[in-house]
């Protein structure tokens, strides 16, 4: 299995957790901000820093923000789009083959199958399968479910659901530097910014 | 213009100085609260101890729901024929409550899904309340086709599932669209709801976290996903969100169509007008909100909401009421329009049957509740008494069922041959299993209003001003930007 160890040699090497001495591996840093606006003006300033992975920590979807942090146009509607179809021709296959393949019973004289009559089926059913795939593609796109998560457990974090904001920067982005990165958020406005353990 | 071109010659004929008017905008969240009380308001419903009305309402509900249980229960064991149907009404009281609840809920996906591609904000601090009501609406609605069926353990049948017997549904059948359309709509809201509900879920799992109460934090938790309010999971969520409301309205409106069509498609005189669909969706918007108002204002005195349902959002909900009850007037007027103007005799008298026949009561009422109860609505005085708009919207609940009612019913007791006329009555088994509907309605909604967050938080929080990033960019305060001067 050579591929195997070729990957398993570019992993950074993790502490044995059993070491009493070794800190759990760096996540990144967090910093808080008290307002909306603090927080959008320096996901600007880290945005054009050059950082990549990233995040702000909002207890609302603040308007602009996807902008402000660079943020491509979110793949959920392609997702919606691929199960609108999936269900449109679900139920048009379905009407056809029960009606006119599988057991063919003419009804008041009128043809086995028309696209007229199963309209209203494929209609509902195109419905049906895209808020599906939404709401499966959401989820999927945004790694949910995913119940631990290093930024969870800060302990200022459950303010977060409520009325502060954050900028995490995570330790893997290639521009994370301890210092220059802790500097930067500070210079952005970021109050207490602190440690997150991986 | 002539007096804004700059006078010296050669000069160009521009404006001195751009003043856009300062337009007034509805204060959503008034006394200008901050993010921490929203989320101490609503979460403070929850958390708080059981009061005792809800202890009271909640047991006056569950006896209450123990009448359709009941009336059920004796059907299941008897038979079909314990309700009030036989020729020639053999539709009456089950599917007059079936649209009449399905109707009811369509104004939760109004607010929740219209209102939001509209960018009506008003409509975040009702949503929550409104899409539970419709999620609950559609249960009761379901209720009555499911047990009309008469062997309910073969209600499966409705559903493309192989069965021994290799026959397949009849598609052709409005009714098997209906099928489709209703567990759509029912699976669909669901969807929609859980969806707005994630973000708040999160906030309740942290809370009772906080608390100390671990069992709590790890229900709302395990449905929050582990929501950790990430802005590219806001980013995603919120296209999401577009896109379910997008869907949900084509959703809405085909679902009471379809539900029209139970009858447009038929032949009946009375039935069969092409009128039924937009006729109908009106309706059912008209007595959607006509809901909402029932039991949002309550709510609202209750837990002292007024900061959050203003007097504005009574206003926008009023309107929309006269707005579609209006329509609703208008189409009861074009029916008999085209009645008389068709030339069809039985089309004719299946209209002044209506009006001045055995069911001449039922009309009646129908046409005082639905068409004059709305016009109140026009006076700004009317609005702002929450007791008598309170008291209005249960006419307007009272006057839709008397539509349907009188829909189905008038139309099928005279129908073509005097023959095989009759009159219809129903039964006591009907009215109690009808009656304990508003117990089962009642019971999932004090469970809600106890246990889940009435309004959206994260929602509310984005229509206050502290939300908007750009609201400080200059001294000048909202729509009054300082435009630099034209030179």
């Amino acid at each position: 299995m050579p591929t195997t160890t070729a990957r398993a040699t570019e992993l950074p090497k993790c502490p044995k957790p059993t070491d009493p001495n070794m800190a759990a591996p760096l996540y990144g840093l967090i910093a808080t901000f008290e307002t909306a606006r603090e927080v959008y003006l320096a996901a600007e300033k880290v945005r054009d820093a050059g950082y990549r992975h990233w995040d702000c920590i909002t207890p609302l979807p603040v308007h602009g923000l996807d902008k402000a942090m660079g943020l491509k146009r979110s793949i959920v509607p392609r997702i919606s789009l691929v199960g609108g179809i999936t269900g449109f021709f679900t139920g048009m296959t379905m009407i056809w083959w029960t009606g006119a393949v599988d057991y063919q019973l003419i009804v008041g004289g009128k043809p086995l199958f028309s696209p007229m009559f199963a309209f209203p089926v494929a209609y509902e059913l195109t419905i049906l399968f895209t808020a599906f795939a939404t709401i499966i593609g959401m989820f999927v796109v945004n790694g949910l479910p995913m119940h631990y998560h290093p930024v969870l457990k800060y302990d200022q974090i459950r303010r977060g659901m409520d009325d502060t904001f954050f900028i995490v920067i995570e330790a893997r982005d290639p521009r994370f530097n301890l210092a220059n990165t802790k500097a930067l958020l500070e210079q952005a406005g970021g109050r207490a910014v602190a440690e997150l353990e991986a | 213009m002539a007096h804004t071109v700059e006078s010296a010659a050669g000069a160009p004929a521009i404006l001195r100085e751009v003043k856009p008017a300062v337009l007034p905008r509805a204060v959503l969240v008034e006394n200008n609260r901050s993010f921490s009380w929203i989320t101490n308001k609503i979460c403070g419903i929850i958390e708080d101890k059981t009061p005792t009305w809800w202890w009271v309402c909640f047991v006056v509900a569950l006896f209450i729901a123990s009448f359709t249980v009941g009336g059920i229960t004796y059907l299941i064991f008897t038979g079909v024929g314990v309700w009030g149907h036989a020729n020639p009404v053999n539709w009456a009281w089950d599917i007059v409550n079936f649209v009449f609840w399905i109707g009811i809920g369509h104004a939760g996906t109004l607010i929740s899904a219209i209102l939001c591609l509209l960018r009506q904000k008003w409509r975040t601090s009702i949503n929550r309340a409104a899409e539970a009501m419709t999620i609950f609406a559609v249960v009761c609605a379901a209720i009555f086709p499911v047990f009309h069926v008469g062997r309910v353990w073969y209600a499966w049948y409705l559903f493309p599932i192989p069965n021994s017997n290799i026959i397949w549904q009849n598609f052709r059948s409005p009714l098997e669209w209906d099928v489709f359309a209703v567990s759509t709509y029912g699976t669909v809201s669901v969807l929609f709801w859980y969806i707005g509900l994630l973000p708040d879920l999160a906030v309740l799992r942290d809370r009772f976290y906080n608390a100390g109460n671990k069992f709590r934090s790890f229900l709302y938790g395990f449905f929050a996903m582990g929501w950790r309010g990430s802005n590219r999971h806001w980013s995603n969520y919120e296209m999401a969100y577009l896109i379910l409301a997008g869907i949900s309205t084509p959703l809405v409106l085909s679902v009471h169509t379809i539900v029209s069509f139970d009858f447009a498609v038929s032949l009946l005189p009375g039935w069969h007008t092409t009128i039924f669909p937009p006729y109908f969706v009106a309706g059912a918007i008209f007595s959607g909100f006509g809901m909402v108002l029932t039991l949002m204002l309550p709510l609202r005195a209750i837990y002292g909401l007024q900061d959050l349902i203003t007097q504005y959002h009574i206003d926008c909900m009023c309107k929309i009421t006269l707005a579609t009850g209006t329509i609703v007037g208008y189409a009861y007027g074009m029916e008999f329009f085209i009645a008389w103007y068709s030339a069809n005799p039985y089309e004719g008298f299946a209209f002044i049957n209506r009006a001045f026949g055995h069911y001449a009561w039922a009309y009646w009422i129908m046409i005082s509740c639905n068409v004059i109860t709305p016009q109140f609505f026009w006076f700004k005085k009317v609005r702002e008494n929450t007791t008598f708009v309170w008291v209005l919207s249960i006419f307007v609940n009272v006057g839709m069922w008397f539509e349907r009612f009188v829909i189905i019913v008038t139309s099928l007791a005279r129908d073509f041959l005097p023959s095989s006329w009759g009159y219809y009555s129903p039964s006591i088994v009907e009215i109690f299993t009808f009656f304990g509907t508003f117990g089962v309605f009642s019971v999932l909604f004090l469970l809600f209003i106890r246990f889940l967050p009435v309004m959206p938080m994260a929602e509310l929080k984005a229509v206050t001003p502290q939300a908007d990033v750009h609201a400080h960019d200059d001294s000048a305060g909202h729509g009054a930007a300082k435009v630099p001067q034209a030179h």
